[in-house]
């Protein structure tokens, strides 16, 4: 700070300054202080991006425009060549729409159940800890063995799913022939993984949400599925941006499990199950040992990413807004209660004057036995039995 | 990969992909084996010996060496899969060999196309050590130029294994000496094989053979160049390849045509269940398959292993031990890879793992010539593979682009034997599809 006061009033007077712009050195260094050590307090991050993110990513581009073997090593410049072959290759086509369909399948139940499991585990439960952590347990399995579980579930011949099939007098599912099947029981593997982080990082959120809303909305008439509609996800919003963010990234870097869905690893012989990272793998470190093409098949997949990421992000920003919408509605249906409810508490007021004056005294034990006017007392009773 | 000796294969696929990572980051943890010893100026110095599945080498083997070289240390690194290790080795190498052990042990599938870089490895060629393989063995690692990249481990003699109590409840011969007889004996050939099947399936529930695709592997190894032109190491258009396609329509004729396969992939959970389950009655059988069987097919008694081979005879699998020329003790490195593919070390492993030595002096010892096994009903297995070791007239030439196009046919025998997707001139038309995919021609 004392390097403050002294620089601040030498630069004031304007330009007669000349003789003081002879500082010393430790000035100077105080200066550079000044003016350098934000930067480098928030180095750290900015360091650790450029080498984890844009290294890797402008290093990649690199490559992508490259003859480059796995073994042999660079090549010659080959200008956008890579991602013309990728594009021009039916394989690469064919793992896009095996990924959207495989994230379609996994994604859209996934979130769906987790918001519910979420949801359940919000409610006060007996041993909670117990039942959050148990929703955790798939997530720590390892995906081998996830795979090796599921393998015997979803083998064609011998599988345990299909001999279950078989006992009701259903036909056998071709899981490793049919294309929808194949992307079925991959799906099932990722649901059965993340299902249950999910719910807990929504559940986190849901316990953020202010007890108060929750005690409004009883007092509004709410019902249990009404607070979760028009509260719970509302508030949550922000977080189920995040959640269907990671997952849209997931869903698209799908590898493991299709990777694992039969010994070969490289989606079927048709190719069916092959998402874009196997096709990726495939390329760079399979048969055709083209890091060049694999490159460009990394940056059209990371362009597909962010594309499919913003869709997404628009997508539920606009679902949150219209929850909000609904907000305003139930806001608009409260003032209604409440107008409605002054009324009822005027005429009650009213009702119990009457009453008061007419028949006060008696204990009010069969209170108003040939009472009079019958409207404000029928309402005076309803609005008691609401208040209940 | 069908053609690789997966000991493990429901974890094969997994753990390339978890490997993928964990060679990664190995890349930076183990980056200083080689240069760990210090500069050899003492004497004390590391080897690495990077193998996958079993190689049947033990530390007490390890033990032996160091004691004979003081100042030398031997370390053992074990992949769990062929293919783990490959992708390991591949991407040091992509890497720049940084990390790389002294020692890489590479499979005979994957060998031609490290064999384009052939500067990639020390050159082992050694006067004293001619005439310890087998010499295709020999041919497989050697360059045009003659330099040796690898010396041979093991190999894989293809024998039928088969199940006894299912021939005799179909009314076939069953003791071994029968069965071989049955199947053509030294003159079999895969016409007479399958013709015992449809004999076979036709009083029996079980299937004749697990499935069309390690059997066409079986017979695409015994032809002399299957996907590319052993002079000019072209590939040959798949297309026009007839050798192939003939080969291609015959197994799939009976597989599906006669209903001889049991339509299951190896290494799947099906495969694994079909042995538990009495799926079939025999398969395509590499020295190193009993183990899996074994593995697979515990409680199940009545296998046993006939000394016949259709079409003559086979090789499946088999490896090399290689020295990267970028270790910092090539010399030393070399001297150990000798030493662990002599005889005695290699008679050794083939007790401890099962794994049939390539050395002709290995081959013909007492203890390798007596092993028999007691799973297969006490089959003199070292026997009948040494016999069927010596059937094998040659091995097919596979360049470097052998996988790719053995992969583009294979994936169309999958597709009509076990996912009946496509018929067999439909994925035949799909397997040329794929093969002008690769941009080879």
């Amino acid at each position: 700070m004392a390097v403050l006061t002294h620089s601040r009033p030498g630069k004031a007077p304007p330009p007669a300054e000349q003789p003081p712009r002879r500082v010393g050195f430790s000035q100077r260094l105080g200066r550079w202080d000044v003016k350098l050590s934000p930067y480098l307090y928030i180095s750290p991050f900015f360091l650790f991006f450029a080498l984890v993110g844009a290294f890797p990513l402008l290093y990649t581009a690199y490559v992508s425009v490259h003859e480059w073997n796995l073994l042999g090593g660079q090549g010659e410049f080959v200008g956008l060549e890579n991602f013309a072959d990728v594009l021009a290759q039916p394989v690469f086509w064919k793992s896009v729409a095996n990924t959207f369909s495989i994230f379609a399948l996994s994604a859209i139940p996934q979130l769906a159940l987790a918001v519910t499991i979420a949801a359940l585990l919000d409610q006060n439960l007996r041993a909670a800890t117990f039942w959050r952590m148990g929703v955790l347990v798939p997530y720590v399995v390892a995906p081998v063995a996830v795979s090796v579980i599921f393998g015997r579930l979803f083998a064609d011949q011998y599988g345990l799913i299909n001999a279950m099939l078989g006992v009701v007098g259903l036909d056998p599912v071709g899981w490793h022939s049919d294309r929808f099947a194949s992307h079925l029981a991959i799906a099932t593997m990722v649901n059965f993984r993340w299902t249950g982080y999910n719910a807990l990082i929504l559940l986190a959120a849901m316990q953020a949400v202010p007890r108060e809303l929750y005690e409004a909305a009883v007092i509004d008439g709410a019902g249990r599925v009404r607070q979760f509609v028009s509260v719970t996800i509302p508030q949550i919003r922000a977080t189920m941006v995040f959640v269907v963010i990671t997952a849209t990234i997931g869903g698209m870097q799908i590898f493991d499990e299709a990777r694992m869905f039969d010994h070969l690893g490289m989606g079927g012989p048709s190719r069916n199950w092959m998402t874009t990272v196997l096709y990726l793998y495939d390329v760079a470190w399979g048969n055709q040992k083209n890091f060049g093409r694999a490159a460009a098949v990394a940056w059209l997949l990371f362009l597909l990413i962010v594309l499919i990421g913003l869709i997404n992000f628009f997508l539920t920003t606009r679902i949150a807004t219209g929850g909000g919408d609904r907000s305003t509605v139930s806001r608009k249906r409260t003032n209604a209660v409440i107008a409605r409810a002054r009324v009822d508490a005027q005429a009650a007021r009213a009702a119990a004057g009457v009453n008061r004056s007419g028949t006060a005294p008696p204990g009010g034990a069969a209170a108003p036995p040939g009472a009079p006017p019958s409207a404000p007392h029928r309402t005076g009773q309803h609005d008691r039995g609401e208040h209940r | 990969m069908p053609s690789t000796r997966t000991r493990l294969p429901r974890l094969a696929a997994a753990a390339t992909g978890a490997l993928t990572l964990t060679a990664l980051a190995a890349c930076g943890g183990t980056g200083d084996p080689a240069g760990s010893g210090g500069s050899g100026e003492s004497g004390d110095i590391t080897l690495t010996v990077a193998t996958f599945n079993q190689f049947g080498y033990t530390d007490e083997m390890l033990d032996r060496f160091e004691e004979e070289h003081p100042g030398v240390t031997v370390e053992l690194i074990t992949a769990d899969t062929s293919e783990a290790a490959r992708t390991n080795l591949t991407t040091k190498i992509a890497a720049g060999g940084e990390g790389l052990a002294d020692i890489e042990a590479i499979e005979v599938d994957w060998l031609p196309e490290l064999m384009q870089y052939p500067d990639l490895f020390a050159d082992l060629s050694d006067p004293e050590l001619e005439g310890r393989w087998l010499d295709w063995k020999v041919d497989q690692a050697t360059t045009a130029d003659g330099r040796v990249l690898g010396y041979g481990t093991d190999v894989g003699p293809e024998a039928i294994c088969y199940r006894q109590d299912l021939f005799a409840d179909a009314g076939l011969p069953s003791e071994p000496e029968e069965v071989a007889e049955l199947l053509g004996g030294a003159d079999a050939t895969w016409e007479s094989y399958f013709e015992v099947g449809r004999e076979f399936v036709a009083s029996s529930d079980a299937a004749w053979f697990d499935g069309a695709q390690p059997t066409y592997q079986a017979m695409v190894n015994q032809l002399d160049a299957p996907y590319e032109d052993a002079g000019s190491e072209e590939p040959l258009d798949l297309a026009a390849n007839s050798g192939v396609q003939d080969v291609y329509t015959q197994v799939l004729d009976a597989a599906v045509g006669d209903e001889l396969s049991a339509g299951l992939q190896q290494w799947t959970p099906d495969w694994d269940a079909a042995f538990q389950n009495d799926g079939f009655a025999t398969m395509v059988c590499p020295a190193w398959m009993t183990g899996p069987i074994e593995e697979r097919a515990g409680g199940v008694d009545g296998w046993n292993v006939a000394d016949v081979f259709p079409g003559g005879g086979g090789n499946w699998g088999g490896s090399f031990i290689t020295v990267p020329a970028s270790g910092a003790h090539t010399d030393e490195a070399a001297e150990l890879a000798a030493w662990l593919t002599a005889p005695e070390q290699q008679t050794e492993a083939f007790g401890n793992a099962g794994t049939f030595p390539s050395q002709l002096e290995a081959q013909a010892s007492e203890d390798v010539q007596t092993a028999t096994n007691a799973f297969f009903n006490d089959a003199p297995v070292g026997e009948i593979f040494a016999a069927r070791a010596e059937a094998i007239a040659g091995v097919p030439y596979k360049g470097p682009n052998y996988f790719a196009i053995h992969q583009a046919v294979q994936d169309a025998v999958l597709r009509v034997d076990v996912t009946g997707e496509q018929d067999v001139d439909a994925s035949w038309a799909s397997a040329v599809e794929a093969f002008n995919a690769l941009g080879l021609m």
